[in-house]
C-alpha cells in the first residue's frame, strides 16, 4: 500500500513534468533552428512573418507596467482590509470576498468586453496600453488579492497583540509590521499575476489593440506577445515560425520573472528579521 | 518611606518603595466571555510601587483578570466586562479616555518573549516614536541599561530581535515597555519560558524596578511568587459557581506562613495544586 501510494504521487508529478518538458521541447526545437538574436531587436514585417518582435516587446512590458503600478497598491489595500478589518467589519468583508470569488471565476473574454466598454468606451482611452494594463489588472487582482491575504494570515497573533499593548496605531502597526511581513506574499502574488498577463489574449484584443509598431506612448494601441502568437498562427498564413519563436520568447520572459523573483525572494529571507 | 510607619516592609525585605496608598481600586470587576462567566464582583487594591502577584491554579481567570486593567481584553471579541477599574482614581473604562495613552501608561509583559519582527533597538524605538518622545537613542540606552541588556547588545542593535536568546528576549520586552516610561506594569508569568539563570536576571530586574513602577506578576512559581512580591492575591476557580474568584489578597508573608483560608493554606503549603 506504502509503495502504490508513492508510485501514484510520482507518477502524478511525473506526468506534469512531461508536459512541460514535451512543451518547451516543442517550442524550443521549432524556434531555436530559425532564431536569431536580431529577431528581438527588429520591427516586425510583412505582418509579422518576416523581422522581429521588438515593439511586441516593449508592448508588452508597458502593459505588464501598468498592470503591476496598479494591481500592488490595490491589491494589498483590499488584502490588508480583508484580513485587518474582518472583525469590524464582517459584513463588508463578507460582500467584498465574494466578490473576488466571482470575479476569479469569470472568464478573461468577459472582462476584454468589459474593458473595451469601460476604458476603451467609457473613459475614452481607446485601444491603448492603459487599457490593456488596466483591464488585466481588474482580471488578475483576485489571484493577487488572495496570496497576499493568505500571507497577512499567517502573522503570528502575538505581532497584533503586542503593538496593542504598546499603545501603537493601527497606521502604524499596518506599516511597519504587518506590510514588512507580507512583502514576500506581495512578490509572490506579483509573480503568479504577471504570469497570469503574460499568457492572457483574450482580455487584450479588446483593449490594448492589434498595432504591432513601437507604442509612442501609453495612449498608443501595443500588440502582446501572446496577440503577436495568436495573430501569426490564426491570421497570418506562414506566420508559424515566428509565432514559435514569439512562443518561446514568452516562455524564456516567464522563465526569467520566476528566477528573478526567486532570487529576490532567497536574498529577502536571508536578511529577513522575522525567522 | 517611613519603615516605622510601614514596619512589614523592613520585616520582608523589601526594598522601602512601598506606599500603602491604592494605584489601582479595582470595583466589582466582573468578565464574561459570550455566556461563560469568567470572574465576578472582583474587589481589589493595588498599591503604589508594590509588586503584587497573582498567584492560583490554570485556568481560574488570572489572565484574563490582568488583561482588562489595560483593556486588552477588548481584542476578544465575546469579553463583556463590568464594574470599574481606577488607576489614580480615574476610570479606564471612561469614554474619553485614549486607549493607546492608556497602554503607555499600563504596560505589558507577556508569557512568551515577544520581540516584534525588527532589529533590537527598533523594537524599542517604534513606539517611542508613535507616543512622539524625544532624545529617542538616549532612552533606548538607558531602557536596555535599566534591565542590563545593553552590555550584551550595545553592539548588534541593528541586528534581529529574534536572534536574542529566550532570556535576552524577555528582557529586550521589558526594555521596551519601561521605555515608555510607565506608572504600571503587568507580567503575565514573564519567567515560565525561561531557564532558572535566566529567570534569576529577570527577578533581580523585577527586584530593581520595585518603587519606581506599580508591578502586578501572575506566576505558578509559589517560590518566586514568594522571593519577589509585597502582596499576593490568590485566585481560585469556584467550582460550584464555575467561576474564578479570588479567595485571600494580603501581604505576603500573611499569605505564605499564616493564611487565613483553608484552600490558600494547603495551596501554599503543597497539599492543593
Amino acid at each position: 500500500m506504502e509503495r502504490m501510494t508513492k508510485f501514484l504521487a510520482w507518477l502524478s508529478a511525473g506526468i506534469l513534468l512531461l508536459i512541460l518538458v514535451l512543451m518547451v521541447q516543442d517550442i524550443f526545437v521549432n524556434s531555436l533552428r530559425h532564431f536569431d538574436f536580431s529577431f528581438l531587436s527588429q520591427d516586425p514585417l510583412s505582418g509579422g512573418r518576416k523581422g522581429g518582435i521588438f515593439p511586441i516587446i516593449i508592448s508588452t512590458l508597458l502593459i505588464l507596467g501598468v498592470c503591476m503600478i496598479v494591481i500592488v497598491p490595490m491589491g494589498l489595500g483590499t488584502a490588508l482590509f480583508l484580513s485587518e478589518y474582518s472583525d469590524e467589519h464582517p459584513k463588508v468583508v463578507h460582500i467584498v470576498r465574494k466578490a473576488l470569488e466571482i470575479l476569479s471565476g469569470v472568464p478573461s473574454i468577459v472582462f476584454g468586453l468589459f474593458g473595451n466598454a469601460l476604458f476603451c468606451v467609457f473613459l475614452g482611452f481607446g485601444f491603448s496600453i492603459w487599457s490593456g494594463g488596466l483591464t488585466l489588472a481588474i482580471m488578475s487582482m483576485p489571484l493577487f488579492i488572495r496570496t497576499v491575504e493568505e500571507g497577512i494570515r499567517t502573522i503570528p497573533k502575538n505581532y497584533r497583540l503586542v503593538p496593542l499593548s504598546l499603545g501603537l496605531g493601527r497606521t502604524t502597526t499596518i506599516r511597519s509590521i504587518i506590510i514588512p511581513y507580507a512583502l514576500p506574499f506581495v512578490i509572490v502574488g506579483g509573480v503568479l499575476s504577471i504570469g497570469r498577463s503574460l499568457a492572457e489574449t483574450a482580455a487584450l484584443i479588446f483593449t490594448s489593440g492589434y498595432v504591432d509598431r513601437m507604442p509612442e506612448s501609453l495612449s498608443d494601441s501595443g500588440r502582446a506577445l501572446s496577440i503577436h502568437i495568436y495573430d501569426l498562427t490564426m491570421n497570418v498564413p506562414g506566420g508559424d515560425t515566428n509565432a514559435y519563436k514569439t512562443a518561446m520568447v514568452l516562455i524564456v520572459l516567464i522563465f526569467i520573472t520566476n528566477g528573478l523573483f526567486t532570487i529576490v525572494l532567497k536574498t529577502w529571507y536571508k536578511k529577513r528579521i522575522i525567522l | 518611606m517611613n519603615q516605622n510607619k510601614y514596619p512589614w516592609v523592613k520585616e520582608l525585605g523589601c526594598k522601602p518603595c512601598c506606599e500603602l496608598k491604592p494605584k489601582i481600586k479595582i470595583k466589582n470587576l466582573s468578565l464574561s466571555y459570550g455566556k461563560r462567566q469568567i470572574f465576578e464582583d472582583i474587589n481589589l487594591e493595588i498599591n503604589t510601587g508594590c509588586v503584587t502577584g497573582i498567584i492560583g491554579p490554570s485556568a481560574c481567570g488570572k489572565s484574563s483578570f490582568i488583561s482588562c486593567l489595560n483593556r486588552m481584553i477588548e481584542v476578544v471579541p465575546s469579553a463583556k466586562v463590568s464594574g470599574d477599574v481606577l488607576i489614580d482614581g480615574k476610570s479606564i473604562f471612561d469614554s474619553r479616555l485614549d486607549l493607546n495613552e492608556l497602554r503607555k501608561k499600563v504596560g505589558i509583559v507577556f508569557q512568551e518573549p515577544t520581540p516584534l519582527p525588527l532589529s533590537i533597538e527598533s523594537n524599542i524605538i517604534l513606539p517611542l516614536k508613535e507616543h512622539k518622545f524625544d532624545h529617542i537613542s538616549e532612552r533606548v540606552e538607558k531602557a536596555l541599561r535599566d534591565v542590563g541588556l545593553w552590555n550584551e547588545v550595545k553592539n548588534i542593535l541593528k541586528e534581529p530581535a529574534n536572534y536574542l536568546s529566550g532570556g535576552q528576549k524577555q528582557r529586550l520586552c521589558m526594555a521596551r515597555t519601561i521605555a515608555l516610561g510607565p506608572e504600571i506594569i503587568l507580567m503575565d508569568e514573564p519567567c515560565s519560558s525561561l531557564d532558572p539563570i535566566s529567570t534569576d536576571v529577570v527577578e533581580k530586574l523585577i527586584h530593581d524596578l520595585k518603587g519606581k513602577y506599580t508591578i502586578i506578576i501572575i506566576t505558578h512559581n509559589l517560590a518566586q511568587a514568594r522571593r519577589v512580591c509585597d502582596f499576593v492575591a490568590t485566585f481560585w476557580y469556584d467550582g460550584e459557581k464555575e467561576i474564578g474568584q479570588i479567595i485571600e489578597f494580603g501581604r505576603c508573608i500573611d499569605i505564605f506562613e499564616n493564611p487565613k483560608n483553608k484552600i490558600v493554606q494547603d495551596y501554599v503549603g503543597g497539599l492543593k495544586g
